[in-house]
């Protein structure tokens, strides 16, 4: 153990340490103050929150898991960019490469179980915030950027679905896109969407409609391959991660984690 | 019905050697025909939320937990079943039901000896607002463990499951059935009932505007950042019945009992895709220019669909007067009359304004049920049927 020590604190002396962090060992309250306030990452959190707040049978966690997701979901998605090219000549047959030549590959079952359980873990973040009644003010504001992050999981969750391009994800997605078909009045299917016409041409048809907006087509084909990607990879990742960065600061700056007033 | 349910009793008997399983799996069958299933679950809410302070007690909730796991893996011994279950995506579903079921355990334990603290007098499992630890190391180190522990269990996940795979996309070939990603069976099976434009996008849409805008019409002070029923026993209700029941339940409905042809199976039933389709579905005009005075048989009141426009209305206006007319006044005049008996108080303390929001939203969640109690009951299948604009509801 002396050994340990001194080799622990031979680098905790070090001047490579100490340009890292600007604080002792977090030992009393001060350095422990210090190790959250003079850490990009963890300054997210506050110095000090009320005991209550963080027993785990109160926030059951899933805040916080669903946050985790999100990272791990980045970094097994970033790899899988590296292997996946969103063509329909190429991505199934990236998959199935995927699957066959990585010996013990687990990358794309991380992402997709970590995609379903993010699902889940963010529906049991609003039913705890919700039991607690931690939306009422002054956190009304937050809780409904909440609820546009949960739109978004699930969003992030549809559009990865279509990447891997086998019969599960074209039909599912083909099931769920025929809804834009009826949007109201930007559906060509949709109510209203009759009475948009200049001199008896409709301006809503199959080819003009939120359903054609959103698969860069009429039917699940190439397009709607590379929207989906641009859009699970790029376009939703970005949003969220603003939001998740709004959600973090409100919850700071609406009082932290709740509990009775 | 009855006629069926005791075919299918003397089917199971003759056809296979073991009765008595046999029998209590065609009764679960069909006792899992949506009439069946969401009236049972939602009355299972109801009793739920009235005996919360009973079935939360660890113990009885240990003997549900056991009942439900015994039942459950018992049910995994079905060829029919277990092909449900093991499909990879289909998982997911068996955890939502697990860890869904032990949350609102959790949430509603700490509610019922909260509210029991509360009646004599006692602080909150949540008190003791100056109590305040560092967050090193009492926080970032719970962290530190939730995110091994998830880290590890989704590893393991990864590790015994493997992602699906099927054929490579063909646009010709249609399987059936065709569902939607598990957590849109939901909305999914909202098409049965719905329009596309209702189902797809209208009902979608109001859930997440309701969501944001439930903190605004919520006024009520109390159950703030603590556990409880007693003191928002309404919100919480309906919420739980949205969440639970058009959510989840719908979900499992789904995953378990649709099958080809979007038909109904039991889930211990196979899944036979040469079932004839559910029968023919009427609307309401048809009920009131048709059915009705075919019935009654006045001399005056010939049965048929009107098709001339009168005075200055037009043809399929005078044909779904009677729909409007019941929409209309579900949706506008109920109101009215609500917030002057029921909703009396509610309407004193939200306000005209927030009224009018609050009654949308909850028309609208309400109007899936009604629908689908219609649809059960007298195969109804549009309130107001405008083909000529898709305009149905």
């Amino acid at each position: 153990m002396g050994l340990f020590n001194a080799v622990g604190n031979y680098f905790r002396d070090s001047q490579v340490w100490g340009s890292i962090f600007r604080h002792g060992v977090p030992r009393d309250r001060r350095t422990r103050a210090m190790a959250i306030l003079s850490n990009v990452f963890l300054h997210l959190h506050p110095v000090a929150v009320r005991k209550s707040g963080i027993r785990l049978s109160f926030t059951w966690c899933m805040g916080g898991l669903t946050f985790f997701l999100f990272i791990a979901e980045t970094i097994s998605g970033v790899l899988l960019m590296f292997y996946y090219r969103p063509v329909v000549e190429y991505a199934y047959t990236d998959i199935v490469g995927l699957r066959a030549h990585v010996t013990l590959g687990l990358l794309r079952e991380i992402h997709r179980w970590g995609a379903h359980a993010m699902v889940i873990a963010i529906w049991l973040h609003m039913l705890r915030v919700f039991l607690t009644g931690s939306y009422k003010p002054p956190r009304e504001f937050n809780w409904g950027v909440g609820v546009i992050l949960l739109t978004l999981t699930l969003l992030l969750s549809f559009t990865g679905y279509l990447l891997p391009w086998d019969q599960l994800a074209i039909w599912a997605i083909t099931v769920g896109s025929n809804m834009a078909r009826a949007t109201p009045f930007a559906g060509h299917e949709g109510p209203g969407a009759a009475l948009l016409q200049v001199g008896g041409v409709p301006l809503i048809h199959g080819g003009s409609d939120a359903r054609f907006l959103l698969l860069g087509g009429t039917v699940v084909g190439p397009g709607a391959l590379l929207r989906f990607y641009v859009l699970h990879c790029i376009f939703i990742p970005v949003v969220v991660s603003v939001l998740i960065a709004v959600h973090f600061w409100r919850v700071r700056k609406d009082g932290g984690i709740s509990g009775p007033l | 019905m009855i006629d069926t349910y005791w075919q299918l009793l003397a089917s199971a008997e003759g056809g296979h050697s073991d009765g008595l399983i046999d029998r209590l799996k065609s009764t679960i069958d069909y006792l899992c025909a949506p009439e069946y299933f969401v009236t049972l679950t939602t009355l299972l809410l109801i009793v739920a939320l009235l005996t919360y302070k009973i079935w939360t007690k660890p113990k009885v909730a240990g003997l549900i937990f056991a009942a439900f796991t015994f039942f459950y893996v018992a049910s995994m011994f079905d060829e029919d079943f277990f092909k449900i279950i093991k499909k990879p995506d289909n998982v997911p579903i068996t955890m939502m039901i697990y860890f869904t079921g032990f949350c609102t355990w959790l949430g509603f334990r700490q509610a019922a000896i909260n509210d029991d603290r509360m009646k004599r007098g006692e602080p909150l499992l949540e008190s003791g607002a100056d109590d305040k630890v560092l967050v090193w190391p009492d926080l970032v180190y719970t962290e530190l463990i939730a995110l091994v522990l998830c880290t590890a269990f989704l590893v393991v996940w990864a590790i015994v499951l493997k992602a699906p795979l099927e054929p490579p996309a063909n646009p010709t070939n249609i399987p059936n059935p065709s569902k939607a990603p598990w957590y849109f069976l939901g909305l999914q099976e909202l098409l049965v009932y719905f329009d596309p434009w209702i189902a797809g996008v209208l009902l979608p849409g109001l859930i997440i505007v309701g969501l944001i805008a439930l903190p605004y019409i919520d006024k009520n002070p109390r159950g703030n950042g603590y556990y409880t029923l007693r003191e928002r026993p309404f919100v919480i209700s309906v919420f739980m019945f949205g969440f639970v029941i058009m959510w989840c339940v719908l979900i499992v409905l789904g995953t378990f009992l649709r099958g080809p042809n979007w038909n109904l199976f039991g889930p211990f039933e196979t899944w036979d895709p040469h079932r004839p389709a559910a029968l023919l579905n009427i609307n309401v005009s048809d009920v009131f220019w048709v059915v009705l005075p075919e019935r009654l048989a006045l001399s005056w009141w010939k049965p048929g669909l009107p098709d001339q426009p009168f005075l200055f209305l037009p043809a399929y206006l005078v044909r779904e007067a009677p729909g409007l007319v019941l929409v209309g006044g579900y949706f506008f005049v109920l109101p009215v009359f609500l917030a002057q008996t029921v909703f009396r108080r509610i309407y004193r303390e939200i306000g005209f304004v927030r009224y009018c929001v609050f009654w949308l939203l909850l028309s609208w969640m309400f109007i899936v049920p009604i629908k689908m109690v219609l649809r059960w009951l007298f195969n109804m299948k549009y309130f107001v049927a405008i083909t000529e604009f898709f305009f149905n509801i």
